[in-house]
């Protein structure tokens, strides 16, 4: 789990350029960490690659916060 | 004056006269070029031509899987897509009243639908790489209309607006998307036209004359250069002033 979390959040913040300790596991990628929403399409391929999983679009799109993604990926891992 | 060494560029139709123009111009400015197209002799011996850095990617646009996989095997074979050039295009020609679905969906399936899944198809790379070049092949009848080409100039328009829509949302990354609209140009197709008809057709061309493949080429490969980075969206019309949009 925690070794999960660490590698998403490592993406989040060389993607968004954003500090470690802002990465909260309820900070939204679009509201709290100035995310774009393509952004948000580029993190989800940048997890796809890294976990070698395939994220459907529909569940892509409910991906909206650090903790979402670190749940999704361990549930699909 | 454009130098394009080091990028791989796919280029669909490139068995057409002005499709093969579009890969030579970018071969010679130092492109790797992916030659797709359905009818492979004409491709291979395109490649043959143009020697080093020229690989044949047959496909069928009307086919969906054969679309799908073009970008994934140019990749392969060159190593990535940094340059996609839409250009193939069927047309199926009819008055409206008497055009049938089959004559719609297949002009809108080959020339709007597959244009679209390569673009999807290309993407994902170039936003990696922050940089990328789409240029689609319209028309100057998208624009215009013309009587007997309804699908066809539907087709041609519907690859401005999406081309426009997809350059806002990846102006961000680096990747540009532009079209090309032709106006009349002397290919194979237009050598069959008679004397007369081509005199009356160029009374409508204020230049004349009917354009030239090199003539298309020319405004590809500005649009697929580095200098034209700040061009997105845009359409360049070559059409001799045929129609000054």
């Amino acid at each position: 789990m925690s070794d999960i979390s660490d590698r998403v959040k490592k993406i989040v913040v060389e993607h968004l350029d954003v500090e470690e300790d802002k990465v909260t596991e309820t900070a939204s990628f679009i509201d709290d960490l100035g995310a774009d929403s393509l952004d948000t399409v580029e993190l989800v391929m940048a997890f796809e690659e890294e976990f070698g999983i395939e994220i459907p679009d529909d569940a892509a799109e409910t991906i909206q916060t650090f903790g979402d993604a670190v749940k999704f990926i361990t549930e699909a891992s | 004056m454009f130098d394009l060494t080091g990028k791989n560029a796919l280029i669909t139709g490139a068995s057409g006269g002005i499709g093969g123009e579009i890969a030579k111009a970018l071969h010679a400015a130092g492109a790797t070029v992916g030659l797709s197209g359905t009818r492979v002799e004409p491709l291979e011996a395109l490649a043959a031509d143009l020697g080093e850095r020229a690989h044949v990617l047959p496909c069928n646009l009307s086919d969906k899987d054969s679309v799908v996989a073009l970008p994934k095997a140019a990749a392969e074979a060159m190593g990535s897509v940094d340059i996609l050039v839409n250009n193939a295009g069927i047309t199926r020609d009819n008055l409206f009243m008497r055009m049938s679905d089959d004559e719609w969906d297949s002009v809108l399936n080959v020339n709007l639908t597959s244009t679209m899944r390569l673009c999807k198809g290309v993407l994902r790379p170039m936003m990696k790489a922050r940089w990328g070049r789409i240029i689609n092949i319209s028309s100057i009848v998208g624009a215009t209309g013309n009587p007997g080409q309804g699908n066809y100039a539907a087709s041609k328009a519907g690859v401005i607006g999406m081309s426009k829509s997809l350059a806002y949302e990846v102006a961000s990354r680096g990747i540009t998307v532009n079209c090309v609209a032709p106006g009349f140009i002397a290919t194979a197709m237009t050598d069959k036209l008679t004397d007369d008809q081509k005199e009356k057709i160029n009374t409508q061309i204020p230049a004349a004359r009917m354009g030239t493949p090199e003539e298309i080429a020319a405004s590809v490969l500005y649009l697929a250069s580095n200098e034209a980075g700040y061009t997105t969206g845009a359409t360049i019309h070559v059409n001799g002033g045929m129609a000054m949009l």
